[in-house]
């Protein structure tokens, strides 16, 4: 909780967005804020809950490791992958420049 | 031209006989499409071309006096967010539009093989996420009943679809509801299959430990078959449960006597009265039917909205950060590789992606995992045990599948928070993993369809289309 007791704040909204890599501006980041804090205003049920000793539950069964035979297969196509790709340069994905373009 | 049946079923039993070609159903649902689609918007894309080649080939196997599936020649919608290769597949979003799969989802393989007929993809709420259609990046589906209302969602292209007669079947994907709400809201059989009954090889992902892929179809029988036909073991999905497609029409028919159907006695409120009265005339009508009514109680269910709006989320934000501009879909050019990815995803994603993607960034964040996350994982344990304790007692649950019939446009779009209290009673099965279908039963307020919703335990398909069937033979006189 914030001091506002709001349950989640424009600096929370600001930090989460830049997190996820989503480009949003100040009048979004008020208008995310305002929904955001009403919907996880109603978060706040279960804590009425005990929960002390209950496991967390993160799939409906419990998993374990699939492995399939170390034999040849078939694949995607190369090619049929790099057409939907935005932009590539020999038989890669390209991307502009990843350091040196900050200071 | 000979009557085109309604059913899949007898579909399937026309074309196979040579009373009818794959063609000329297939001309039939396109004629229908022509009419009726610019109202409707089911569909993101019309394969006409390539159902028109499909059936074809369908039609020279039967002249040839080769075998051919359980469903040859029956026309299928298929939700746009599961891949079909070299065919347009955009989870109605900005983000994807464009995107050609170099694959097939293995339910698109399946059905092919069987000699299903794809007629197109169905409209989405982006990414899967709402429960109206009205998030779709390329415009809203209506309700085919009636066209100033939402068809329900997410997959409310697919349940319009099959409402509208667009196909006799369909294919969603549930995470929270989204097929057996708008099977509700549209009138229409919806089901959602255990979790991993069916492969999500190809089923673009939204909430990984909750997404499953079913049917919608008219009647229950032919919901049971396409649920036989796209079940079943697949090494592709290391969530796919290592075991045969179940035989599930029989069931449909078997009746309910010595059954035994669970009222939940602390159901969380919210139902509209007409909702509720279907729901105790459904109960009569087991009663009728040979089944014995048992209470239950599933004291956290109150609790399952919260646990799904934190762990959905939670999942979505890590499995949607695949959309990042380099490898397929949108990209919207910056300075460097960083800054390319915050233009292109905010320029890609809808609100209400935006929304879950950073309401689960949140939830996973440090200083708040073990708030929220953690202590969602913890109800959606409690959530599971209840009903395991109360299947200990009953075969089967009934509930209401939607508090309310279907909305107008706009009533819920700008609420997040009255929007996701449309999946109350649809989200408590996916977060337990368990099957669960809506079945069409009587109309409600304004004279719209009201769905009861089927429960069983995880793997109990056979109880659940015993108790969808007879609840069918039964709304016919409901009414």
């Amino acid at each position: 909780m914030t001091q506002s007791g709001s349950p989640i704040s424009a600096a929370d909204v600001a930090k989460v967005a830049h997190l996820a890599r989503l480009d949003i501006d100040d009048a979004q980041v008020v208008h995310f804020t305002e929904q955001l804090a009403k919907v996880m205003g109603h978060f706040g049920d279960i804590d009425a809950l005990d929960l002390s000793g209950v496991e967390p539950m993160t799939q409906p069964y419990p998993l374990v490791n699939v492995m399939r035979e170390d034999v040849e297969m078939p694949t995607l196509s190369t090619d049929e992958v790099l057409a939907s790709a935005p932009a590539t340069e020999e038989r890669r994905f390209r991307v502009p420049p990843i350091v040196g373009t900050e200071g | 031209m000979a009557t085109i049946p309604t059913t899949a079923s007898e579909i399937a039993a026309a074309v196979a006989s040579g009373a009818l070609t794959a063609r000329e159903v297939l001309e039939a649902h396109l004629a229908r499409i022509e009419e009726r689609e610019a109202d409707i918007h089911a569909f993101n894309l019309v394969t006409a071309d390539a159902a028109r080649a499909q059936a074809d080939a369908i039609d020279a196997d039967i002249a040839a006096g080769r075998p051919v599936g359980p469903l040859a020649g029956v026309p299928i919608a298929i939700k746009d967010n599961m891949c079909t290769h070299g065919i347009e597949t955009t989870c109605s979003s900005k983000i994807l539009e464009g995107w050609k799969p170099p694959y097939d989802a293995t339910v698109v393989t399946r059905l092919r093989a069987a000699g299903a007929v794809m007629v197109g993809k169905t409209n989405l709420d982006e990414f899967a996420m709402g429960s109206s259609t009205e998030n779709s990046a390329f415009g809203t589906t209506r309700n085919p009943l009636d066209t100033s209302r939402v068809p329900g969602g997410s997959s409310g292209g697919s349940a319009a679809a099959v409402a509208a007669g667009f196909s006799p079947v369909s294919l969603g994907s549930d995470t929270g509801g989204s097929i057996r709400q708008p099977a509700a809201l549209c009138g229409v059989v919806g089901v959602k299959p255990t979790y991993g009954l069916v492969s999500r090889y190809g089923l673009v992902a939204y909430a990984s430990s909750l997404d499953q892929i079913g049917p919608f179809a008219t009647t229950v029988s032919d919901a049971a078959l396409i649920t036989e036909v796209i079940a079943g073991h697949d090494v592709m999905d290391s969530t796919s449960i290592p075991q045969e497609a179940p035989s599930l029409v029989g069931a449909v028919s078997e009746g309910v006597a010595g059954m035994r159907i669970g009222r939940v006695v602390d159901l969380p409120g919210g139902a509209e009265p007409e909702v509720s009265a279907r729901l105790d005339a459904a109960f009569a009508a087991l009663a009728a039917a040979g089944a014995t009514i048992v209470d239950v109680t599933l004291p956290s269910l109150g609790y399952a909205l919260t646990a799904y709006y934190l762990i959905a989320p939670a999942e979505a934000s890590s499995n949607l950060a695949r959309f990042d501009g380099v490898r397929y879909g949108l990209r919207v050019n910056a300075v460097d590789t960083n800054a390319m990815y915050g233009a292109t995803r905010a320029a890609g994603f809808g609100d209400e992606v935006k929304r879950r993607i950073m309401l689960g960034t949140y939830a996973l964040s440090a200083g708040y995992y073990d708030a929220y996350y953690g202590k969602a994982l913890k109800v959606r344990r409690l959530i599971a045990q209840d009903f395991d304790k109360a299947y200990e007692s009953v075969d089967t649950i009934l509930m209401p599948t939607s508090p309310l019939v279907a909305f107008k446009f706009g009533e819920k779009a700008d609420d997040p928070m009255s929007m996701y209290l449309c999946d109350i009673y649809t989200i408590p099965t996916n977060l337990a993993g368990h099957p669960a279908m809506s079945i069409p039963f009587g109309t409600g307020a304004h004279g719209l369809p009201v769905g009861i919703q089927v429960l069983a335990p995880a793997l109990g398909e056979v109880a659940m289309f015993r108790v969808g069937g007879a609840l069918e033979a039964a709304a016919g006189g409901a009414q």
